[in-house]
């Protein structure tokens, strides 16, 4: 049934057309509140990718045999099922993650993108285009989060790491071993993801009237040239007729 | 006097929304009109309050007692769904003008980050019974307090000249950063 530009779809619009914070504006706890350095944002992600791939798997095979007056409390035990499995999988093996992220790895179970994708997507349509649609969503939320965590970390501090190691330190680039007066700690305070997100939201908004704009416009320019075709169309034949009159 | 330092500290140090970040989706969807900002404020100090303290029994003298800490987040989860539901039928029986108040927001809690949020920091093992309880009132009564200031600023805000593409929810994000730097501030109080 479901065909290979149709499962290449559900994957794409994850990202631009339908991202989860972007577009939808949900879930905005985890992405303001563990977006202070880029190694929390990718872990987030990968936790999230993981909760929202299962649980679209088991909903959509389930989808013909749960009642649909109790599907959201299944929906939601399925869903922090899985949020148990990976707080006690980063608890194991990866600790300091696991405190940094904290409380919001069970709070996954209240993300309402997870409990919006099982019910817009999983329960309607296939276990294929089901994950295809978890794997973009998931890849759109943790691109969206990493770059909101490089924002913060490298005005807040002017460095970026991953997994431990340095990446990028401004600081050094200036010939300086201190944390230069330009960053400041403001962007890894909660005031600072505020400020971030308002303003990232701000700009796409702007883009896409813009855009919008843009459209409407070309629109218009080609209904006016239609008309003018129209028109002209008109005018020839009124001018064949008068001829043929004339003769 | 440690009693007014614990709901002190609730209320503003460590505001749930301000500087825990719980509740960000109503309190960015339901500020639109005062009535209905207050409206959500108590049903979910009133939620948050019994979640909490419901979910502190049952983790002490259940999940621990038999060794099933690792069932925490579905417990919890199912405890709040099942009280905010036994709630609104309690107040749709005994007080029909509560119902009509708070009634539609009452569905909405249940995936409201902010009562799992509190019912998993309570019980983190560090929370006596008591401060459980007035934690988690206090932390019910900061989010009503900022989302009804909240509420007011946005209702300024409709009137204001703000670029197009800053209508809306961005500059209701940029209005909470100012609001939270102020809330940073009481840091420094406790």
């Amino acid at each position: 049934m479901a065909n290979k530009t149709s499962l290449k779809t559900e994957f794409t619009k994850g990202l631009f057309k339908e991202n989860p914070i972007l577009v939808t504006m949900l879930g905005l706890c985890p992405t303001l509140a563990i977006t202070v350095s880029l190694e929390n944002a990718l872990g987030m992600g990968i936790a999230f990718a993981f909760v929202l791939l299962m649980s679209n798997i088991v909903v959509s095979l389930i989808r013909k045999i749960v009642p649909s007056e109790i599907r959201i409390p299944v929906y939601i035990v399925i869903i922090a099922t899985f949020v148990s499995i990976v707080e006690m999988l980063m608890a194991a093996y990866l600790p300091s993650l696991s405190d940094s992220l904290g409380v919001f790895i069970p709070l996954i179970v209240v993300n309402c993108i997870v409990l919006g994708r099982a019910e817009a997507f999983a329960s309607k349509n296939g276990v294929l285009p089901s994950i295809m649609d978890a794997l973009g969503m998931a890849v759109g939320y943790t691109m969206i989060l990493a770059l909101i965590a490089s924002i913060r970390e490298i005005l807040g501090s002017g460095t970026l790491t991953i997994w431990g190691s340095l990446v990028l330190d401004i600081n050094k680039l200036f010939g300086s071993n201190e944390t230069l007066p330009i960053f400041s700690s403001f962007f890894i305070s909660p005031a600072g993801a505020y400020l971030v997100l308002g303003i990232i939201f701000g700009v796409v908004a702007t883009i896409r009237i813009s855009k919008e704009r843009k459209q409407k416009m070309l629109e218009k320019k080609a209904e006016e040239e239609k008309k003018a075709k129209l028109l002209q169309e008109k005018n020839n034949q009124q001018l064949n007729l008068n001829k043929g009159a004339g003769e | 006097m440690q009693v007014l330092s614990w709901l002190i500290g609730a209320i503003l140090i460590q505001n749930v929304i301000l500087s825990r970040f719980f509740g960000t989706c109503p309190f960015l969807g339901v500020s639109k009109s005062k009535d209905s900002a207050v409206g959500m404020g108590l049903a979910v100090t009133f939620v948050m309050t019994m979640a909490a303290t419901v979910s502190w029994l049952l983790y002490k003298y259940v999940l621990v007692a038999f060794d099933l800490v690792y069932m925490k987040t579905i417990v919890f989860i199912l405890v709040i769904a099942s009280l905010v539901q036994i709630i609104e039928m309690f107040i749709k029986k005994f007080s029909p003008s509560l119902y009509r108040a708070l009634g539609i927001y009452l569905p909405l809690i249940t995936t409201n980050c902010a009562v799992l949020g509190l019912s998993t920091i309570v019980t983190d093992g560090t929370y006596t019974f008591l401060k459980a309880i007035i934690y988690s009132f206090g932390s019910g009564i900061g989010f009503l307090f900022i989302i009804y200031i909240f509420s007011i600023l946005r209702q300024k805000m409709e009137t204001s000249p703000i670029p197009e593409g800053f209508k809306g929810i961005p500059i209701a994000l940029i209005t909470a950063c100012l609001m939270a730097m102020i809330i940073a501030r009481f840091a420094g109080v406790a």
